[in-house]
This record gives C-alpha cells, structure tokens and sequence, in this order.
C-alpha cells in the first residue's frame, strides 16, 4: 500500500532531513461507535524501520497514542543527495505500507 | 473433580482469547513490539517494561511542544537528544490509558531526533526518555489539554 506513505527527503548541509507521513486511522480501540455503542477495535501501526541505501538506520514501536495519519520526521548524517530512503511499516492486523524516495 | 479449577480455566482461557482478538494479535512480541509495556496503564510499569526505569533528569533534552493544546487528538512533540551514544528514546504521557506512547531507535548515522504527533487524553506531563551509554535520562513538560472543540 504505498499510496498510505507519503515521503520527502532533502539534504541539509551535514544530514538529511526525512518526512513521512502515513495515512491510517490509528484506532486506539477504546473509542466507541456513536450508533451502536460497540468498542472500534483497535487499529494502529506498531512498528516502523527506515533505511538509508538498504542500511537500517531507525527504529521505532508505537502504541495507540500516535495520532491518526502519523507524521514522522528524522535526520540522518552521512547521507548525500540521491541516497534512496525506505519506510515500511506494519500494523496489529498484519498490514504493511512501504515508501520510498530519493535525497533531494 | 475441583469444578471451581475447572471454571477458572474455562474463563481464563476464553478471556485470554477474547482480549487477544479484541486488541492485537498474539506473539506480536516475537517481531519486536513491546507488548507489555505498550499495555501498561500506570507510568512507573511503563517505564519500567519498556527499560526506562531510574532514569535520571537531564537539561540536554530538549523537547518542544504546546503549552496548552486546544486538540488532545494531534500534539506536535519534537524532541532531541544531545546526550553522547544516545541509542533510544521514548515518548510517555503520564495521564494518558497508555503511557508508553513510542520509542525510537537509532543507528547507522541516524540523529537522536524525532518530530511527530501524539494524543493526549487530558492534561499531563509529557516525558521524553533517553537511553544511552547504558543509562536512562528524561526531560519533562507540563502539557495543557483544553476539553471539547471550541478552543478553551
């Protein structure tokens, strides 16, 4: 599901700069359903890794208190303009989402 | 035949599942999700489970957000370390269900930084720890959650 992960990259002097955002409801499943009074389940990303040329560089375990549509950004020294950046992620139903972009 | 051990494992086990599918699935643990701590409802457990117990107070943290938050649903967190070998760092809100809400680990060139969103329940501390040189260090910062949509 790449059209879950947004992502842009840029170079800033030393390291570069990653923004991701990915779409997803992150549920926390204490919420109810204001028709029938039923919990929602709970639906979230849990995990995410990114990596710099294939090399992981971050690593990261989240719970239900990451807001809905997650922004992330990081930074990362020693990348140079043209590096590839990947994301994937999974959620606690087994969906993944991946994304991918070059350092401007 | 003790009935009542037997009825108690009838419940357990059918309260085990239910919570297992009502929640998450089983053995995400074995993939590298902190299921305990990411559960754990009181801070101190949190902390604990998730390796940050004792950690000490540390001014080279730096952790920016709102004073008050108008929308508990989306708060900005961006926070940094500047701790030599910082490996991992933590976001907890102590008033949230969950406190333990995310931790980062970096290697391989990647900056003891981070900028996302969190929710926050009610007002509350806001706690960024950090591991590093197999220590644990935070920094806190009162965070005020105005109720409802009409901005407080």
């Amino acid at each position: 599901m790449t059209d879950s992960v947004k992502m842009r990259a840029t170079q800033q002097g030393d390291f570069a700069t990653i923004k991701v955002l990915f779409r997803h409801d992150m549920e926390t499943g204490l919420r109810k359903d204001s028709k029938t009074g039923q919990l929602i389940p709970a639906h979230f990303i849990d995990l995410v890794t990114a990596t710099l040329n294939g090399t992981t560089v971050l690593q990261a375990q989240w719970g239900i208190g990451v807001s809905k549509n997650p922004f992330l950004e990081f930074r990362v020294k020693g990348a140079k303009s043209g590096d590839k950046v990947a994301v994937s992620a999974v959620d606690n139903l087994g969906q993944h989402y991946t994304g991918e972009t070059t350092i401007a | 035949m003790n009935v009542t051990r037997r009825t108690f494992l009838i419940h357990s086990a059918s309260i085990a599942s239910a919570t297992a599918m009502l929640t998450f699935a089983p053995f995400v643990l074995a993939d590298g999700w902190n299921r305990q701590a990411f559960t754990d409802k009181v801070l101190n457990d949190a902390m604990k489970d998730a390796g940050y117990d004792n950690a000490v107070k540390s001014t080279d943290i730096l952790l920016k957000t709102q004073d008050i938050a108008e929308n508990g649903a989306v708060v900005p967190i961006e926070a940094t370390s500047n701790i030599p070998g910082t490996t991992s760092l933590a976001i907890f809100i102590d008033n949230n269900p969950n406190p333990l809400i995310a931790e980062f680990s970096f290697m391989n060139g990647a900056e003891p930084f981070i900028v996302t969103r969190v929710k926050m329940a009610k007002t509350s501390l806001v706690r960024i720890a950090v591991k590093a040189g197999g220590k644990t260090y935070f920094t806190g910062k009162s965070v005020k959650v105005t109720s409802g949509g009409c901005g407080g």
